[in-house]
């Protein structure tokens, strides 16, 4: 066992969060080491060429949220980031199709093709959701304060949230209010006709999250989804050049530039805690390094329960982190192809191919696969967000060849006798079943197939049960209450062991807010 | 139901029945956007033949993106009457009325024209869609309400000579058509309505037709007009003549409640210069409520026109070496208006009016400045720095010529 020398923090984790709070501690003047298990950095935001000549962002494989303030002050743009649009979202349907594209006349006309009352609405909920976007986000951008002991500028940030929510109007409230209580298929009812229309702005409130379109409190998490959508200026929805993993390494090269080192292939056994204080980690291998502070970017009860000892912590906050819900409920699949997929509804190229393709024809849809999943099964005709990385930048894969990425839902961790090759052979058979069904050509350009069930998601990257968000965003598990009541400011009851994972406040996603918050309070500790 | 494949079309905009006309005759290929439609912006390389086909000649202009619904049944009357502002039970079959409608607040949803075709038959043209609200109003009601946009043509032929160019092709003669009334009439066996309306200020008409004739009729009306300069016209030259009639337009002088994002945004009829289409005197209609308690608390925006004063621009432009600089076309940026240092208002459109050769723009004032003569300072950019210049409070419309009205002795 050899020691090794004092950094000012550990970064335990190399995914996007713990590499931003690496990279804001690194431009402070701190000396900060990274950890990364893998042998490559990233975290579920990595791009991997699975198959020869053929990248996959193999998990997360759209930039949302990604905050605008982050990617100034850690200068991100000259590292590598570069957010391409994704123009559309296109629905399959039996015979038909809903494209709705970024052109307001468009999208009008296409609604009205269905439902000429649609159209219309859609022209309102649009801004509506704007404003109310615009009244919560800044609880987004706030760090959560303590709510059993509220220091004086916790009570100063809540008053200031409180003012935000208050240029509401009373109707704008009443909406907010909805859509913290409400199931999305609900809501959405309120405001339209078309099923299709319907479900696929549902899908937003289902995401990484074991619930249905019909579950209460979905609407929350589509509004959560929204925040990125919404603001013209802030809009950061879209597909990174070079796949999702070049987010991350945009983030490394920065930390880099702060003086940050990084080490890969460097599993972390455990926190070193002496008198309840973290002063470094043991390594797998047996090395040890010691600093100031250690920071744990890996979900909480990874955390909390797997690298430290339950014994150093209360009883009441273990039972906190046992209690989080981390239930994973989807599945991804990867597909190298030999062409681009000819959907029967809307054959050739086009608009549609360009961004999102949504398996989402009808609630009922979206409810059955929830259901199976809820009796342990995946689901046979799952719900699927699909994007063709390929359409955007063509050097995710060979000319002429392609990238297909679909997220799947619903793929319950706890399946039935538990997952195995057999079992992830047919969730992989249903997925393709299921495209086939609207692009029949599928089956015939199929060159590889890379299949991440959740336990997959789990033994590779780390994720409990899957959970692609570090534990679901339901609002009883966010802001004050992420992941715990009282640490969900970054600190936690070990001292100088701080969290800064998406299952901290505000939560998943590629935002890397988390990164940016956790340091920024460690910050102000120092 | 046909699915073919409409995003392979080389527009993704709308086509207009006529499309197959306009777009041979426009020769600037300069096109704009009107509620999703390809419209032209001027058919010649400048829109000046055209704005003076409308005053002087007699312009023909598409406007079939105008949105068009039909409403029908027993309860047609009771429904717009409870919609919109005016009195539409003083309305008779074959009579016209302008009118805005408003939410419950008394803020201006949108205004359009209703237009009474028969006993229980109305058709309602809007600016924007209005569909949702109109069925939100009908609750309850007898009624059957119809999006007609699609299926109806509509074109408008405004100038002196228009009416000429109608009775050469009509079979009943527009003679005796007063304004905002109109008529059923066919040309060459098409049926047609034509309405004596218009959006310039001038006398003019507008022809609703179904979608299938609409090319006959503009091939018709072209071979009968171009003895009377019948000119094809773009929406520049329009908007510099509905500026001079003094007629505001939807999301440039005002933003419909339904899309206000915030409150301040919204304007009631008052503050848009439509208080004579408002009849308290009416039992109820939607915002009746809200605009009783605006009267009573005063109003505190007026809509108004203003002049910018010819000398003082003049001199701003002197003194940097310049001749004065006007506007080539109808400009719909919001400009600040001041009195003496306090901004206490702004102009939503303005234009150099070719025929009363004036600087004239539409403008909101708090109430203590709309008198008209009220001396104010609208503020201009000459070689990139900020001025401000006189304008004076005007009465509008800015031209208002005696045909618009009169009908031949």
């Amino acid at each position: 066992m050899s020691s090794l020398k004092n950094y000012d923090a550990i970064v335990i984790g190399g995914g996007h969060n713990g590499l931003t709070a690496a990279a804001y501690l690194g431009r402070a003047g701190k000396k900060v080491l990274v950890l990364e298990r893998r042998y490559i950095l990233g975290g579920a935001a990595v791009t991997e060429e699975v198959f020869p000549g053929f990248k996959f962002s193999v998990c997360s494989y759209v930039v949302s949220l990604m905050k605008a303030n982050v990617i100034r002050e850690l200068m991100l743009p000259k590292f590598g980031l570069e957010i391409l649009p994704l123009e559309s979202t296109f629905t399959p349907l039996e015979n038909d199709y809903l494209l709705r594209t970024a052109d307001s006349d468009q999208t009008y006309r296409e609604i009205a093709r269905h439902s000429l009352r649609d159209a219309e609405a859609y022209t309102r909920f649009g801004p509506l959701m704007g404003q109310i976007g615009m009244a919560v986000r800044p609880i987004l951008e706030t760090i959560a304060p303590n709510a059993i002991r509220p220091s004086l500028s916790d009570l100063f940030n809540t008053k200031k949230l409180l003012d935000h929510v208050n240029t509401l109007t009373t109707q704008q409230f009443e909406y907010l209010t909805k859509l913290m209580t409400m199931s999305s298929a609900d809501f959405l009812d309120e405001w339209f006709e078309f099923e299709p229309l319907k479900a696929t702005m549902s899908a937003s409130g289902i995401i990484g999250t074991f619930m249905g379109p019909r579950s209460p409190g979905s609407a929350y998490v589509m509004l959560h989804h929204y925040m990125g959508d919404i603001d013209g200026a802030f809009r950061a929805w879209g597909f990174q050049k070079g796949g999702t993993g070049e987010v991350s390494m945009a983030i490394a090269r920065s930390a880099e530039h702060f003086g940050v080192d990084i080490k890969t292939e460097a599993s972390v056994m455990n926190v070193i805690i002496k008198n309840n204080k973290a002063v470094g980690v043991a390594l797998e291998n047996g090395d040890e390094y010691h600093s100031d502070i250690v920071i744990s970017g890996l979900d909480p009860k990874q955390s909390f329960l797997n690298l430290v000892n339950e014994n150093e912590l209360p009883g009441e906050f273990v039972q906190d982190i046992k209690n989080f819900r981390i239930r994973g409920s989807s599945g991804k699949v990867n597909l190298a192809l030999d062409g681009l997929p000819d959907f029967s509804c809307l054959p050739g190229n086009g608009h549609h191919l360009r961004g999102a393709i949504s398996i989402s024809p009808s609630y009922d849809h979206l409810e059955n696969a929830y259901d199976e999943a809820k009796y342990g099964n995946f689901s046979k005709k799952p719900f699927m967000d699909v994007i063709l990385p390929s359409v955007l930048d063509p050097e995710m894969a060979p000319p002429g060849k392609h990238v297909m990425s679909c997220f799947v839902q619903y793929a319950p961790y706890n399946i039935r006798g538990g997952w195995n090759d057999e079992k992830r052979d047919a969730f992989g058979d249903s997925v393709i079943d299921t495209l086939a069904h609207y692009a029949p050509n599928i089956k015939d350009i199929i060159l590889h197939r890379q299949v991440l069930t959740p336990a997959d998601l789990e033994s590779t990257f780390g994720l409990t049960e899957g959970n692609i968000f570090h534990g679901e965003l339901t609002i009883q598990q966010l802001f004050a209450l992420r992941p715990a009541v009282r640490w969900a400011d970054y600190t936690t009851p070990i001292r100088n062991y701080y969290q800064c994972g998406s299952g901290t406040h505000p939560g998943g996603g590629i935002t890397g807010s988390p990164g940016e918050m956790a340091a920024k309070k460690i910050l102000g500790i120092l | 139901m046909n699915y073919y494949n409409q995003f392979k079309a080389n527009t993704q905009l709308k086509l207009s029945p006529f499309f197959e006309r306009t777009s041979k005759l426009n020769e600037s290929q300069e096109w704009r956007r009107w509620s999703g439609y390809l419209s032209a912006t001027n058919y010649e390389l400048t829109h000046e033949n055209e704005y003076f086909a409308i005053r002087t000649k007699a312009a023909l202009l598409d406007i079939s993106p105008l949105k068009k619904y039909l409403v029908e049944g027993p309860d047609a009357l009771n429904l717009l009457d409870r919609l919109v502002t005016r009195n539409i039970k003083i309305c008779k079959v074959g009579q016209v009325m302008y009118t805005p409608w408003c939410d419950e607040n008394g803020k201006v949803i949108d205004d359009g024209t209703v237009q009474r075709l028969s006993e229980n038959r109305y058709r309602i043209t809007s600016a924007e869609p209005n569909l949702d609200w109109i069925n939100h109003v009908a609750t309850g009601m007898k009624v059957k309400i119809l999006d007609d946009s699609e299926t109806t043509a509509a074109l408008a032929l405004q100038g002196p000579n228009s009416r000429e160019i109608l009775n050469s092709i009509s079979e009943i003669s527009l003679n005796n058509l007063k304004f905002f009334w109109m008529l059923n009439t066919n040309f060459n066996g098409m049926p047609v309505s034509i309405s004596r309306t218009g959006y310039t200020g001038d006398l003019g008409y507008e022809i609703w037709m179904k979608s299938e004739n609409a090319l006959s009729i503009w091939d018709l009306l072209i071979q009968k007009g171009s003895a009377y300069g019948i000119t094809p016209t773009g929406l520049h030259a329009l908007d510099i003549s509905r500026i001079e009639a003094g007629l505001i337009l939807l999301d440039v002088d005002y933003i419909s409640s339904r899309h206000a994002i915030i409150e301040s945004r919204k304007s009631s009829p008052f503050e848009l210069g439509l208080g004579w289409a408002v009849k308290m005197k009416k039992n109820d209609f939607i915002g009746k409520n809200s605009l009783k308690k605006e009267l009573e608390r005063g109003t505190e925006w007026e809509f108004v026109g203003i002049e910018i004063e010819w000398s003082d621009l003049e001199n701003h432009y002197r003194n940097v070496g310049l001749a004065p600089g006007l506007p080539s076309t109808a400009w719909r940026t919001s400009t600040p208006l001041y009195f003496n240092t306090e901004q206490i208002g702004y102009a939503t459109s303005g234009t150099w009016s070719p025929i009363l050769k004036k600087y004239i723009a539409l403008a909101h004032v708090k109430n203590e400045y709309s008198k008209k003569g009220t001396m104010l300072d609208f503020e201009i950019k000459i070689e990139h720095f900020k001025k401000t210049t006189m304008a004076r409070v005007v009465n509008t419309p800015f031209f208002n010529p005696e045909r618009k009205r009169s009908c031949p002795a």
